[in-house]
């Protein structure tokens, strides 16, 4: 859809910027939210690091090395200038740089998102625009019912179930667990990722098939549509040629947040299967009181999130024909 | 298309059945919470019968791991879902309508502003946010769980009403109304908050829903509140450890809870139908 300030903006390169601009402004007041949130947190960080029963030099020495002793202003740069240059600390519970566990985490997390991502749209995508285009008949009404339904179970429990079906009863993947070599042997990780895939792939879908959906329904009810069929086209030459071109457009912003979603929500499902990724390293963070980790996870996150938005607006303006049209009218 | 003839007549009368079935199932669940301040059918506190036992006339859906009568446990859970949800979706609404009528009323920097921060923090999953207040707060307890829970819901109602608002307030109706003399508290009472109020309340009742999710969510992840409260999400956490041996414990919660969301899902669908006509004929 068109936005009313759209309309000022001519050239791609223009909205590049300004896009590039809001990202790096919703950086900053993510940095602003987290460091708020953490120094919320009860106790000073500090803590973290003295044994019961320090003494008053050692406390001081302990808010030295955190720097919790300096004035806000100033822990917030220091914050932000570390945040910049990807140093996130060393956590306190096992010394490691955050940055070099974060990575580990994130070799499990993103395929898994990126699997159950791919398994979504390739369910949602023919189910969505056939529910739309056989509305009238069973099997249109009964996927639009199926998907109303899916959006109200939580995904831990379809984790459950799964689990109950595929690995209790038929006795054909882990419940849960993962390879200690990681992506060495890779037959043993897709094994274990196949249920939390499926189950993040089947409750994502659900919730895109209404998107689809109701995009489609807009694409059948469009003037373009008909001035095609009216030119010739057979309907699925019509739908295919320019429908889906159009369709697609709001379908990639809503790509976009569900890819995000999508990461952050394998949180839990990491915990239903037990699997060592960015989510389970968070609750353990949080847990353990391990700051530096629960800062680092967090913060990344959030980049990948406004990364993600970013990649899927520009993606949307190039793809967009109308939006292309003027860019380009107004470049020659 | 065929499709569009058929749509005039059927979906007024399946709408009107989605509010039945919604306020039903709602309703159902409206019943066993307040009828669990009561009575329930054993003490939920102490065993009934025997560890796991299977589902029997004695034990509808079977016992927990200590015995204790499993149907007693999801009732109770009722409870907790149904005041998690209020709570939530009440602080939600308080502090995003506030703030949402604030920011269509500031001025233009201002309201930018604020509209980035509220799209940053709505980027932010829900389940997310309310890990992190209940992280922030002591101890993990369910008010804690519903005032993050209630803070998420308020980015999301902020948003909406700040757009609704706006839409009124650039209505000629304003402009005459504050010509005549009125007060802006006046134009938010008589004007803004009566036109968007249909919007609003549908989007409460689907609030409600994802906020029962969330705290099923919060629980399973170790994150509600803690026992003696029964939750849905954390009798599925502890039944899934004994999935091999007790299947039914982590099905039953589960289906309780799918029929509160769906109930209000299809609650919020009729609504929608009955409070805003113009929606009637494009579906």
């Amino acid at each position: 859809m068109l936005r009313p300030s759209d309309k000022r903006k001519p050239t791609i390169f223009a909205y590049i910027l300004r896009r590039f601009a809001i990202l790096i402004l919703s950086l900053l007041i993510a940095a602003v939210v987290l460091f708020v949130l953490l120094r919320l947190l009860p106790g000073d960080p500090a803590n973290a690091l003295l044994s019961v029963g320090a003494d008053q030099q050692q406390i001081e020495a302990a808010r030295e090395q955190v720097g919790s002793n300096l004035p806000l202003w100033e822990q917030f740069l220091r914050f932000v200038g570390n945040l910049a240059r990807f140093d996130l600390g060393t956590s306190f519970v096992s010394g490691k740089p955050v940055v070099e566990e974060i990575a580990a985490r994130l070799t499990v997390t993103v395929p898994l998102a990126l699997l159950g991502f791919a398994l979504a749209i390739a369910i949602a995508v023919p189910l969505g625009i056939l529910s739309a285009v056989k509305a009238n008949r069973w099997y249109g009404a009964a996927i639009s019912t199926v998907s109303q339904l899916g959006i109200a179970i939580p995904v831990f429990w379809v984790g459950i179930l799964l689990v109950t079906v595929f690995a209790v009863n038929l006795r054909l993947f882990p419940s849960g667990g993962y390879p200690r070599r990681g992506w060495q042997n890779e037959g043993q990780v897709l094994y274990a990722l196949a249920l939390p895939v499926l189950t993040i792939g089947l409750v994502m879908a659900a919730s895109l098939i209404r998107y689809i959906r109701s995009a489609t329904q807009d694409v059948l009810g469009s003037d373009y549509l008909r001035t095609a069929r009216a030119l010739g086209a057979s309907f699925s030459q019509a739908l295919i040629r320019h429908g889906i071109r159009n369709g697609a457009v709001p379908i990639v912003s809503i790509l976009g947040i569900e890819l995000a979603t999508t990461l952050l929500g394998a949180v839990v499902v990491e915990r239903v299967f037990a699997l060592p990724g960015l989510g389970s390293m968070l609750l353990l963070a949080i847990e353990q009181r391990d700051y530096p980790n629960v800062q680092g996870v967090l913060f990344i996150s959030t980049l990948l999130v406004l990364l993600i938005g970013f990649a899927a607006d520009l993606f949307q303006r190039l793809i967009d024909p109308r939006l292309r049209e003027r860019a380009t009218g107004a470049a020659t | 298309m065929t499709s569009l003839d058929l749509s005039t007549d059927r979906p007024a009368r399946r709408h009107s059945l989605s509010l039945s079935i919604g306020l039903a199932l709602v309703g159902l669940n409206v019943v066993v919470a307040i009828l669990t301040l009561f009575w329930t059918p054993y003490d939920p506190l102490n065993a009934s019968g025997g560890r796991l036992e299977a589902p029997s006339w004695l034990h509808w859906v079977g016992t927990d791991r200590l015995g204790r009568d499993y149907l007693t446990q999801i009732m109770i859970g009722a409870r907790t879902a149904l005041i998690v949800g209020t709570g939530a979706v009440a602080i939600g609404a308080s502090i995003g309508v506030t703030l949402g009528i604030l920011a269509a009323f500031a001025t233009r920097l201002l309201d930018d502003v604020m509209a980035a921060t509220l799209d940053i923090l709505i980027a932010f999953p829900t389940l997310l946010l309310a890990m992190l207040v209940v992280a922030a707060s002591d101890s993990a307890s369910l008010w804690s769980a519903i005032l993050a829970l209630g803070l998420a819901i308020s980015a999301i109602v902020a948003r909406l009403t700040r757009i609704l608002a706006k839409r009124v307030l650039r209505q000629d109706y304003i402009i005459a109304s504050r010509t005549s003399g009125t007060s802006w508290l006046g134009v938010v009472a008589w004007h803004v908050l009566p036109n968007i109020w249909p919007t609003l309340s549908v989007n409460f009742a689907l609030q409600f829903g994802l906020a029962v999710i969330a705290e099923a969510s919060l629980s399973y992840l170790g994150l509600g509140a803690p026992p003696p409260n029964a939750s849905w999400g954390r009798l599925l956490q502890e039944a899934q450890g004994t999935v091999y041996t007790a299947p039914v414990g982590s099905i039953a919660p589960g289906i309780a809870l799918v029929a509160l969301v769906i109930g209000m899902n299809l609650f919020a669908d009729g609504l929608r139908d009955v409070g805003d006509p113009t929606r009637r004929r494009s579906r």
